[in-house]
C-alpha cells in the first residue's frame, strides 16, 4: 500500500480544483478526471505466472495513466477479508475505483460493500453482473479467451504426433468448459481425429497434483498440453523436463519452457481496465457489461516457440485474422458433446457475445472424460 | 493399438511413479516424526516446518544457484524450527501439542512472509538418475527417474531400522521414549535427549519440504503443501513408530495420490473427488481399522502423550 502520495492532500486538491471548476460554470462530471485512485485486489501473488499476474501487468499500466493512483493488495481471501480490504481502500485511501478480481468475490462479497458505498465503482472480472439483479455501481467484465484457447489447439494439432493432447483443469466451471472445447475443436481442425484428455484437479492452486496429473497424461501417450489453472508454472516446467510441448494460459510462460513452449492465450486486461477507469474520470456511467475478444484486444496469444512449425503458424495467423475481423464462429450447429447428444442444434450459430456460451455444461466429442458431478 | 496407448497399463505405471515421486517428503518428515515420537514426544508442527523447508530450500537454490546448499539450508532452518519447539517443551507444564499447533502456523506464516520474492523465479532443481534406461517405453523411464533424496530416505530408513535396535544412542531414545523414570535413573537427561531428537526430526523435515520446492514438482508457490506434515504425523502411527514401516507407508500414500489423475488420464472421472481424497481416505480407513478398546497401540513409545491413559 505504498506508491501513492497522501490521501488526505490528494482529497484537499480534489476538493479545491471542484470550487474551482464549478465557480467557472463547467460540468461537474470534467472535474474527476484531476484525480482518480483506483484500487486492485488478488487472490494470490501478483507474480504466480498466471491469473494474477495478467492482473498485475495491467495495473502496472494503469499507474502510468495520468490522474491515476493505484493502491493493491495481494493475497486477499474470498471471504470477509476481501470487504474489510475493500473498506480500506474506499476508507482509507479514498479509491473510488475498485478491481477486486478474484471469481469468489462478486457474491457476496462486493455486493454487500457496494451497496453501502453507492459512490464507488466495482469492475469485477467474471460474467457475474446480470442486468436488473445488480447495482449500477457495480460491474463484470471478462474476455473471450477461448478463441486464443481455440488457437492453441490449432498449433497442438500440428505439434502432436500421438493426436493425443492434455487439457489440466481446476473446476468444471462454464469458463473453464469453454476453454477445453476451444482448444479440442482448433485441434480437430486439423486434424479431427485428434482427442484430448482432461484431468480436474478440483481446486485453483494445487501444484503437487497438477504435476501428478501433467505426468498421468504424458504416461497416457498425451504429447501436447495446455491448462486452466492459476498457476500454468508446474504444468509448464513438469511437461518441458519430460520433453513435452505446451500451450500456456493467463500469461506469458514461455521463459518456464524454452523448448517446447508452443504458445500460449493471455490476457490482455489494459484494455477493459483503461475503459472502465476512463469512463470514471469523464464521469461517464459505469460499464456493467463488458466482453471482449481478440478483436477488442482483450485477449493475445503469446508469441510462438520453437516447435510451433511454419505450417502451424500459417494457419493459426489466418484464423487470428478472421477472429479479428469477427468472421469466425467457434460454437457451430451440429455440435456433439462427447456423448453422442447434440448441444448446439444445425443451423444454428452461436457468436462470441452469446449469453448461451457463458452456461457450457458439456465437453463436446472428441473430449476424454466427464464432467464430475 | 500403436506403441503409446498403453492404456490401463499406464495407470500401474502412473501409480508406481507416483509412488515414488510423490513419496519422498512423505517418507523424510515421517522418519523425522518417528525419531521424535521415539524419545516421547509430539511433534506437530511439521507441517510448518516442511513448508518452511520448501521455501528456505528454494530461496538458497535460486540464490546461490546449488540445489544441495538449498536442502542443506532447508534442513537446518528445520532444526532450528525443532530445536525452538524442543526448548519450549522442555519447559515445565508445556503441552506438546498445543505447542506443535503453534509452531505449524508459525512455520507456515514464515515462510509465506519470507517467500514473497521467491514465487516467480525458476531456481535450480535436484538432479534425478535415470533408472528406466534399459527400457524404450518413454512411460516407464519417466516413472524411474529417481531422485537422490528418495535413495537417502530408504538408506535413512534401514540406517534408522538398524540404529534403534543396535546402538547406544538408539537404546538411549528409545529409553527415554518409553519410561523417563528409567532413563532418568540410569542418569540420562531426558530433556537433552528430547530436545536433540526434536531437532533432528525438525532437520529430516525440513530436507521433506526442500523436495516439493526443488524437485516435484520443484516450485516454490504458497499452496506447495497439501497437507503432507500432517499426513505424516498419522503416516507415523499407522507404521507403529518402525522405521521401514514408514517406508512402506509413504510409498502407499505416494501411489495412492497418484491414482486420482492417473484414473481420469484414461477418461474414468466418476468419483474423482474419492479417488483425489484417496490418501485421506486411506488414513482415517487405517486408524479406524487398527484401533482397539482393549490395549494402547503395539509399539507406541510408552511416554507419548496421546497413548498414556
Amino acid at each position: 500500500m505504498t506508491n501513492h502520495s497522501n490521501p488526505r492532500r490528494a482529497a484537499i486538491k480534489a476538493l479545491s480544483a471542484a470550487g474551482a471548476m464549478a465557480a467557472l460554470g463547467r460540468p461537474l462530471a470534467a472535474l474527476a478526471q484531476s484525480k482518480l485512485t483506483v484500487g486492485v485486489i488478488y487472490v494470490g501473488p501478483k507474480d504466480d505466472y498466471g491469473y494474477n499476474q495478467a492482473h498485475a501487468e495491467a495495473a502496472a499500466m494503469l499507474k502510468k495513466m495520468p490522474g491515476v493512483t493505484v493502491v493493491e493488495e495481494e493475497k486477499v481471501p474470498e471471504t470477509v477479508d476481501v470487504q474489510n480490504t475493500m473498506l480500506s481502500m474506499i476508507k482509507q485511501d479514498h479509491a473510488t475505483l475498485l478491481f477486486p478480481t478474484s471469481f469468489g468475490y462478486f457474491d457476496p462479497h462486493i455486493l454487500k460493500v457496494a451497496a453501502t458505498n453507492p459512490n464507488v465503482r466495482f469492475a469485477h472480472c467474471g460474467g457475474m453482473w446480470t442486468e436488473g439483479k445488480h447495482p449500477k455501481n457495480v460491474g463484470s467484465f471478462f474476455g473471450y479467451i477461448d478463441e486464443c484457447q481455440y488457437l492453441n489447439g490449432v498449433v497442438a494439432g500440428h505439434a502432436s504426433k500421438s493426436k493425443k493432447i492434455g487439457f489440466i483443469a481446476a473446476k468444471p466451471i462454464p469458463q473453464v468448459l469453454r476453454n477445453i472445447n476451444a482448444f479440442t475443436l482448433g485441434a480437430q481442425s486439423v486434424d479431427p481425429s485428434i482427442t484430448t484428455r482432461v484431468i480436474f484437479t478440483g481446486e485453483w492452486s494445487m501444484p503437487v497434483k497438477e504435476a501428478e496429473a501433467t505426468n498421468s497424461l504424458l504416461d497416457q501417450g498425451v504429447d501436447v498440453v495446455t491448462c486452466h489453472v492459476d498457476g500454468p508454472k508446474v504444468v509448464v516446467e513438469t511437461a518441458e523436463k519430460r520433453g513435452a510441448f505446451t500451450c500456456g494460459y493467463h500469461a506469458s510462460q514461455a521463459k518456464l519452457a524454452p523448448k517446447g513452449y508452443l504458445t500460449g492465450a493471455e490476457w490482455n486486461w489494459i484494455t477493459p481496465y483503461t475503459n472502465l477507469v476512463t469512463a470514471a474520470q469523464t464521469g461517464k456511467p459505469h460499464i456493467n457489461f463488458l466482453r471482449g475478444g481478440l478483436k477488442e484486444g482483450f485477449v493475445k496469444m503469446s508469441a510462438y516457440g520453437p516447435g510451433a512449425t511454419p505450417k502451424a503458424r500459417a494457419m493459426a495467423d489466418d484464423v487470428k485474422g478472421k477472429m479479428v475481423k469477427g468472421e469466425f464462429i467457434i460454437f457451430k450447429g451440429g455440435l456433439k458433446d462427447n456423448k453422442g447428444a447434440v448441444v448446439i442444434p444445425a443451423g444454428k450459430t452461436l457468436t462470441q457475445t452469446d449469453l448461451e456460451l457463458e452456461k457450457m455444461n458439456y465437453l463436446v466429442a472428441g473430449v476424454v472424460g466427464s464432467i464430475p458431478g | 493399438m500403436d506403441n503409446n496407448d498403453i492404456g490401463m497399463w499406464g495407470i500401474l505405471i502412473a501409480v508406481i511413479g507416483g509412488a515414488i515421486r510423490v513419496s519422498t517428503p512423505f517418507l523424510f518428515v515421517s522418519l523425522g516424526e518417528c525419531l521424535t515420537e521415539k524419545s516421547g514426544r509430539i511433534n506437530l508442527g511439521l507441517e510448518g516446518i516442511l513448508v518452511m523447508g520448501a521455501m528456505s530450500g528454494y530461496g538458497i537454490a535460486y540464490l546461490t544457484g546449488s540445489p544441495w546448499l538449498g536442502v542443506l539450508v532447508a534442513g537446518l532452518s528445520g532444526c532450528v524450527l525443532g530445536s525452538l519447539h524442543g526448548f519450549i517443551c522442555g519447559l515445565p507444564r508445556v503441552n506438546d501439542i498445543a505447542t506443535g499447533i503453534g509452531l505449524m502456523l508459525f512455520g507456515t506464516g514464515l515462510a509465506f512472509f519470507l517467500g514473497k520474492p521467491f514465487v516467480q523465479p525458476k531456481a535450480p532443481s535436484l538432479p534425478a538418475i535415470p533408472f528406466g534406461f534399459w527400457s524404450s517405453s518413454p512411460q516407464i523411464k519417466a516413472a524411474l527417474q529417481v531422485n537422490v533424496l528418495f535413495l537417502l530416505g530408504i538408506a535413512l530408513a534401514f540406517a534408522m531400522h538398524w540404529a534403534f535396535r543396535n546402538t547406544r544412542w538408539g537404546l538411549i531414545v528409545r529409553t527415554v521414549g518409553d519410561s523417563a523414570d528409567a532413563a532418568l535413573a540410569m542418569g540420562f537427561s531426558v530433556r537433552t535427549v528430547r530436545t536433540l531428537a526434536t531437532a533432528a526430526g525438525g532437520f529430516l523435515a525440513g530436507i521433506g519440504g526442500s523436495f516439493l520446492s526443488l524437485y516435484y514438482p520443484g516450485s516454490w508457490n504458497e499452496s506447495l503443501s497439501s497437507g503432507q506434515g500432517l499426513m505424516a504425523v498419522a503416516l507415523v502411527i499407522f507404521a507403529r513408530w518402525r522405521p521401514l514401516y514408514c517406508f512402506g507407508a509413504s510409498l502407499l500414500f505416494g501411489g495412492a495420490g497418484a491414482l486420482g489423475p492417473a484414473l481420469q488420464s484414461v477418461g474414468i472421472t466418476s468419483g474423482y473427488y474419492l479417488f483425489n481424497a484417496a490418501p485421506y481416505v486411506l488414513t482415517l480407513g487405517i486408524m479406524i481399522a487398527t484401533s482397539s478398546t482393549k490395549h494402547s497401540l503395539a509399539g507406541a513409545p510408552g511416554e507419548l502423550g496421546v497413548i498414556r491413559a
